[in-house]
């Protein structure tokens, strides 16, 4: 994982499972969930849609959130996105 | 008062910043309703208010799945016959090659886990998108309000879409 150290430190307060789901459905979980982390707080999302790595930074630029970084996972093909709630 | 200024003010600041995107889905192709949702549910995920007009083939889109048949007269009940409506009944405009090439396509995004156009249209109900049937193809088809799913806005005319269509940030034709 290469996360910034801050988001490394904070520990997603929600974690949403999108392995497997193509694209918009990783977004669409996204946007449908985000609400029920507390403003400030981290969401991870877990795609392996390769869209995703741009998807996610392009949607929280939209709405803006802060898109705090994304780590590859390990040993499956994926990526852990980490969003912080802004609003 | 000052403080009732400002925030209606700041409210007409933050209606003005929302995005808007108006689509038109025109035809009921699978090939070309699948983006249009695939789109309009994105949007609105990503905060812009988003409008779609059914119009024309488009407008079967919108029919109920177990809707058979629809129309008042033999000609429109024919139509309705050889282009059954809802998003279960969706065919390819182009590779449909007898309900093969359809078949095909819906069992691979099944396999992929892409989300079918009935699921879309459901997300994008739940999004918050604005459906709007197409009033002159309504009476063109003869179909009444009971044929539709639920959750659609009222009929529309082709000015209220275009004014709609002006006061959009992004307009899409698919």
């Amino acid at each position: 994982m290469a996360y910034p150290q801050d988001a490394a430190v904070q520990p997603p307060a929600l974690r949403i499972d999108a392995l497997g789901k193509k694209c918009p459905l990783p977004i669409i979980m996204l946007a449908q969930r985000i609400g029920e982390v507390p403003i400030g707080n981290v969401i991870e999302v877990l795609a392996d849609d390769p869209a995703t790595k741009t998807d996610v930074p392009a949607w929280c630029g939209l709405k803006s959130h802060e898109f705090v970084g994304a780590g590859e996972l390990a040993p499956a093909p994926g990526w852990a996105f980490r969003i912080r709630r802004s609003y | 008062m000052q403080t009732t200024d400002i925030s209606a003010a700041q409210q007409a600041m933050a209606d003005e910043s929302v995005k808007r995107l108006a689509m038109i889905c025109w035809s009921n192709d699978l090939d070309k309703v699948w983006p249009t949702l695939i789109l309009a549910t994105t949007g609105a995920a990503s905060g812009l208010e988003v409008d779609v007009f059914f119009t024309f083939w488009g407008l079967r889109v919108l029919q109920k799945n177990n809707k058979r048949f629809t129309g008042k007269n033999w000609m429109q009940k024919g139509e309705s016959f050889v282009d059954r409506g809802g998003t279960d009944h969706l065919k390819l405009g182009k590779i449909h090659f007898a309900g093969m090439g359809t078949w095909m396509i819906r069992k691979l995004a099944k396999q992929y886990k892409v989300a079918s156009p009935t699921e879309l249209l459901e997300m994008a109900l739940e999004c918050g998108v604005r459906l709007h049937p197409c009033q002159m193809t309504m009476d063109l088809y003869g179909l009444s309000p009971e044929d539709f799913i639920d959750g659609l806005q009222p009929t529309l005319g082709a000015a209220s879409f275009i004014d709609m269509a002006a006061k959009a940030d992004i307009t899409l034709f698919i």
